[in-house]
């Protein structure tokens, strides 16, 4: 080895130190800090799933836009899927920071070559899903997000907390929504419990796999872009839902389901892992449709995107000429 | 898409309420500044976070090297006497 090499080496060692002393103390990896190769596409992956999840996340509860039964619920929900889309863009833009390129996300969720939450892939075929999504959906996902404000990498975690700000809105107008049902005929409420049979074990679902098989936890955890196994915050989710499902009046359709004082936690049923293995690789009953509606509006807006182009080169040019 | 087409990015800075500084919260796409405008107002602006927007191409921006030991912020580093704290005043020397 002669000197140079030896001087490439050190001076790895120490980007790789530097970064380690950041995380363990706490603080946040920049976007132009040195950074190890699989942390950046470690970080790049989980975000741009976490923002195709958004953007696919607008159309089970867009589908009730036009057919919402006041003005009140459509204004509602149109800010909320509105939100949705704005989480989307501000996850997108904080891929863009550690170097991917939007179109190319773009791409890799409409072939297909990359991921977003399996909830997504379910239908909703009533209006009382769109209380149910705020609730259980919504609620689950920001047990997930919680933690992730502290997220090692500090785009990431800035977004999270804009996101998480937003979140809580969103749960409490389905929550509302929900009570508004509850409140109503015997039909209504049957079509809130119906709902609610539908939606449960999938919100489960959306902490993943269970810990014996999750892949990426431990260096995920080590990197501080995890901060709670899927477990806990599946166990965290249930804690916390119980109570509210009983003040709604509904049963959470798992005969398991029940107070374990001794850990101080809720036990609850085994979740059907195979059903979100099959969803995940594409068999859900929506992933085409999803996929297919994404794909025609990126390709319906192609022309809107370049003649908003064209004219601002021609207006660019003009001014050139002008001046 | 060709790259010439696609649309620049730009950096989004917020000013929250009169009084405060605008702030950098974020980036988008647009084709050019005043589309970046309107689109930073529904992004980031749908719950009166803002009072004023600038948004810069992101191109346009020259920053410092992030490096946490960047000899570019050496000079400050060895001044301790530009801090107040660095000179000692007795006890009963008043409003100082
Ligand atoms: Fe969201
Ligand atoms: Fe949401």
């Amino acid at each position: 080895m002669d000197a140079a090499d030896t001087d490439a080496r050190t001076g790895a060692d120490a980007r790789l130190a530097d970064f380690e002393r950041t995380i363990e103390r706490d603080q946040r990896i920049e976007p132009r800090d040195w950074m190890p190769d699989r942390y950046r596409s470690t970080m790049v992956r989980q975000i741009a799933q976490h923002a195709h999840s958004e953007i696919i996340g607008m159309q089970p509860e867009g589908a009730w836009i036009t057919r919402a039964p006041s003005l009140r619920r459509k204004a509602i929900l149109l800010a909320k899927v509105q939100d949705e889309a704005g989480h989307g863009l501000y996850l997108y833009s904080a891929a863009e920071t550690l170097g991917a390129d939007r179109p190319e996300l773009t791409a890799r969720l409409i072939s297909g070559r990359q991921k977003y939450s399996s909830i997504f892939n379910y239908p909703t075929p009533s209006f009382a899903d769109v209380g149910v999504i705020g609730w259980l959906v919504d609620g689950a996902a920001i047990c997930n997000q919680v933690p992730l404000c502290r997220s090692s990498y500090g785009p990431y975690a800035r977004a999270m907390i804009r996101i998480c700000k937003e979140e809580s809105f969103h749960q409490r107008q389905g929550y509302e929504l929900l009570m508004t049902l509850m409140r109503g005929t015997e039909a209504q409420r049957r079509m809130v419990q119906e709902s609610v049979d539908r939606w449960w074990w999938p919100s489960l679902m959306m902490f993943g796999p269970p810990d014996a098989e999750s892949t990426h936890t431990a260096q995920s955890m080590a990197w501080k872009i995890k901060r709670h196994t899927n477990d806990e915050l599946r166990q965290r989710f249930v804690d916390m839902t119980v109570p509210q499902a009983a003040a709604l009046g509904v049963t959470l359709p798992d005969p398991d389901l029940r107070w374990n004082a001794e850990r101080g936690h809720h036990d609850f049923g085994e979740v059907d892992w195979s059903e979100l293995k099959r969803v995940i690789s594409g068999d859900g009953p929506c992933n085409a449709e999803r996929i297919e509606v994404r794909r025609a509006a990126h390709e319906d807006g192609a022309w809107v995107r370049e003649a908003a182009a064209a004219h601002a080169a021609k207006r660019a040019r003009r001014e050139g000429e002008a001046a | 898409m060709e790259p010439s087409r696609e649309w620049p990015l730009y950096e989004v800075f917020v000013r929250g309420k009169r009084g405060l500084n605008h702030v950098h919260v974020g980036s988008l796409r647009a084709a050019d500044a005043e589309m970046a405008l309107r689109n930073a107002r529904d992004l980031y602006t749908r719950r009166n976070e803002g009072v004023s927007i600038w948004v810069v191409e992101a191109k346009a921006i020259t920053a410092s090297s992030p490096d946490e030991k960047d000899p570019f912020f050496a000079p400050s580093g060895d001044k301790v006497y530009r801090h107040p704290t660095f000179y000692d005043i007795p006890e009963n020397v008043p409003h100082m």
